[in-house]
């Protein structure tokens, strides 16, 4: 199933190698130069980079909630899409940690976390909760593969290369198909989806409580912190799902099987997600801005009419409102107009993070002011490299593990009772066994 | 926000024996009727409890701060600690020239940008100036300290907050805890620093590492020895003094000693932000009588 991609494939691998390319170049500057060109000032001691940590490891929780609640809930249609999206939140989860690293001033001393941790350090627990989760996210990508890889061997034989076929022997473990093999599988898979919501929640709520160590830097307290982080990637990791499924399903021919229908149901996750989110947001400014406590107000005026008012509210407009609509309205419910949605979110809920990052970090608890905050050619060099390293590496990825869970697939349409044939009649079966109440996994 | 405010812990020994304190009793309470005595009198003794409540709070925040000694420096002091550092900034003879700061800057080869004693201008609510230098405020429980996820920011037992930059990681995750802004990040290659008498350490952190953080330190690599920190040293107007808790007494540039328990009662000295219970070891003689809490930035 790991099939040939068309002939854009190697044009956008080399844009995006070339993107990445210049994020490392800056970086290694940074690394000479020091944290000042890459936009750090006395007045501002965290900035870009801790937004794109946030933003990176943020989406990775999409893909890993969206397969997981899809095959918790048993939703047939899922079949075509839990590889992809299993593999951004692999992807996402690894670029989006290695984001911290140019954001610490002694990278080389991270690994002091664990030989000399301080337990009552946030930091410890974000590092700790992030791992695992990433752990999780791998092997949850990793166990329903199996049998796709010794799928895969059968049927591309010789012309997999041997490369490919080795790695799929060794990655396989003797995987033979037996009823007990496929009972153990189920099980494991059935668990681990039920893991990961758990830890992908704790995940962003370690990360919003890391910003509340300060009781005087207004709004990174804010209780309704953790659960907005939570929604807040899982609204942007179910829009970036959706970009990473347009650009594969592009990229290696899957028409048949990912059709209008599969962005549309996405589009209605991230409609209700959009919705809370934007209920969210009302909830987090509404009490701050009314009881107007000096710092709360100072922050919450910059941010609602201050200097930093365009970009809060093109986030509202464009992030939140626009997506909204795109899919409240039965004429712009289509393919195009939902991905273009989903990269509207995906760009305006990183601009969110650098707001929410940057704002109190700039507030000066002693005087009561916010300092000016600036890009530089470096910071936005590195940003730019990590966010074109998530398509690159998927890209690359599905080059070596099959795109489609076949095996998946099949079980769905057995369990719909449609005979398994062509392209075509694999998408209309899996919409066949959408539309059926039939639990997908055995556990 | 400049947020000064006296310890509420704090309760003097003039504050502490205050039963007889309450209102008088109201010439037409007619507390002399009969078969009213009773409710009378439980009125009364509540009222008598709140004034008691009231005089020793009002008590507290105006005039006393002695038993730092016995509450705070307490559970703070180490058993065989030699000292126990204070600072006492009085805030009535600073005219903001930040001859500290340069003082400072000199004596540990800073950037300019990095100003461990920083002189703040602020303005009070009534529309006075005044000048509120800010150094590294030795948190008896030290939130930078909590959050460091390597636990490169200690406490030595003699009360000083120092920072081992050769373990910091660099993450500021401690400039964002601190809740006065004491806190510098390195961004760039420290200004080139002659050869020192002994290896960069945490008392004495000259030149500064790239890629880590460094703050005030009260010149600790100097106290032991007698010596002044460089910002007690620099002030010419004899506005910081540096003390010690263990003999009560403190010293200023031009030489003035003062008894730390009696100069501290007898001009209402207060701390920063106090609410947070950080429990800083500076202190402050705000001296003009304004209302710290409501004090607005002039400039930075």
């Amino acid at each position: 199933m790991t099939q040939e991609p068309r002939a854009g494939y190697w044009l956008l691998v080399g844009i995006l190698t070339a993107v990445v390319a210049l994020g490392l170049f800056a970086w290694i500057i940074q690394l000479r130069d020091g944290k000042v060109v890459g936009g750090y000032t006395k007045d501002s001691f965290w900035g870009v980079y801790i937004a794109n940590f946030i933003t990176i490891i943020g989406v990775s929780y999409g893909g890993a909630v969206v397969s997981a609640i899809l095959r918790l809930t048993g939703a047939g249609w899922r079949a075509p899409l839990t590889r992809i999206a299993e593999a951004t939140a692999v992807v996402t989860v690894f670029v989006g940690a290695l984001c911290i690293i140019p954001s610490v001033g002694q990278p080389a001393r991270m690994l002091e976390f664990f030989y000399r941790p301080n337990l009552s350090s946030p930091l410890i627990w974000d590092s700790l909760a992030i791992l695992t989760y990433g752990f999780a996210t791998l092997v949850f990508f990793y166990l329903p593969l199996i049998p796709d890889l010794v799928e895969a061997r059968k049927t591309m034989g010789a012309k997999a290369g041997r490369l490919r076929r080795l790695l799929w022997e060794k990655l396989s473990w003797g995987w033979q198909g037996g009823k007990a093999q496929r009972h153990l599988l189920h099980r494991s898979v059935g668990l681990l989806a039920i893991m990961i919501i758990p830890l992908a929640v704790s995940v962003h709520s370690v990360l919003a409580w890391a910003f509340a160590v300060s009781s005087t830097r207004p709004w990174w307290s804010e209780s309704l912190w953790a659960p907005y982080f939570v929604v807040a990637a899982l609204y942007s990791g179910v829009a970036l799902v959706i970009l990473s499924v347009a650009m594969l399903r592009r990229m290696f021919h899957l028409e048949p099987f990912i059709t209008e229908r599969h962005f549309v149901r996405l589009s209605y996750i991230l409609a209700t997600l959009g919705a809370l989110y934007l209920y969210l947001t009302v909830a987090d400014f509404l009490p701050g801005a009314y009881h107007g406590q000096p710092a709360t107000l100072a922050v919450f005026r910059a941010l609602l009419v201050g200097s930093y008012a365009p970009w809060f509210w093109l986030v509202v407009v464009m992030g939140l409102a626009l997506p909204l609509l795109i899919v409240a309205m039965p004429r712009t419910r289509h393919t195009g107009w939902i991905v273009f949605a989903a990269a509207c979110i995906n760009v305006t809920f990183w601009i969110k993070r650098v707001l929410m990052v940057v704002v109190p970090a700039t507030y000066n608890t002693i005087t009561g002011t916010l300092a000016p905050y600036h890009f530089t050619w470096v910071s936005v060099s590195i940003t730019l490299g990590a966010m074109a390293a998530i398509p690159l590496l998927l890209l690359i990825l599905f080059r070596f593990v099959p795109i489609l869970s076949v095996t998946e697939i099949e079980e769905v349409e057995e369990k719909a009772g449609a005979v398994a044939g062509g392209g075509e009649a694999v998408g209309k079966s899996i919409t066949a066994a959408a539309q059926a109440p039939v639990p997908a996994k055995a556990s | 926000m400049a947020t000064l405010t006296p310890p509420p812990h704090d309760r003097g020994p003039a504050a502490a024996p205050q039963p007889p304190a309450g209102p008088p009793p109201r010439p037409d309470a007619g507390a002399g009727l009969p078969g009213d005595g009773r409710k009378q009198f439980g009125r009364r003794t509540f009222l008598s409890y709140l004034g008691a409540m009231g005089l020793g709070a009002a008590a507290a925040s105006r005039i006393d701060l002695v038993p730092y000694r016995a509450v705070d420096a307490g559970h703070a002091v180490k058993a065989g600690a030699k000292h126990q550092w204070c600072m006492i900034l009085d805030l009535r003879y600073c005219d903001g020239c930040k001859a500290c700061t340069a003082a400072c800057q000199q004596a540990h080869y800073l950037p300019k940008d990095q100003e461990w004693i920083k002189v703040y201008k602020l303005q009070s609510a009534a529309g006075q100036t005044y000048h509120l230098p800010r150094p590294c405020m030795m948190c008896e429980d030290p939130p930078c300290q909590a959050v460091c996820p390597v636990g490169a920011t200690f406490r030595t037992d003699e009360g000083l907050v120092l920072i081992d930059q050769n373990v910091c990681i660099g993450c500021r995750t401690c400039m964002a805890a601190c809740p006065y802004e004491a806190r510098y990040f390195n961004g760039s290659k420290p200004p080139p620093a002659p050869r020192q008498p002994f290896k960069q350490n945490a008392e004495w952190p000259v030149p500064q590492i790239e890629g880590t953080v460094g703050k005030c330190v009260w010149c600790a690599a100097r106290l032991p020895h007698g010596m002044l920190p460089a910002c007690v040293a620099g002030c010419p107007m004899g506005v910081i003094y540096i003390g010690d808790l263990t003999t009560d007494v403190a010293v200023n540039g031009q030489g003035k000693l003062i008894r730390i328990a009696k100069f501290l009662r007898e001009n209402g000295a207060v701390r920063l932000k106090e609410e947070l219970g950080t429990h800083p070891r500076v202190y402050y003689i705000p001296g003009y009588g304004q209302d710290l809490n409501a004090s607005s930035a002039i400039s930075g």
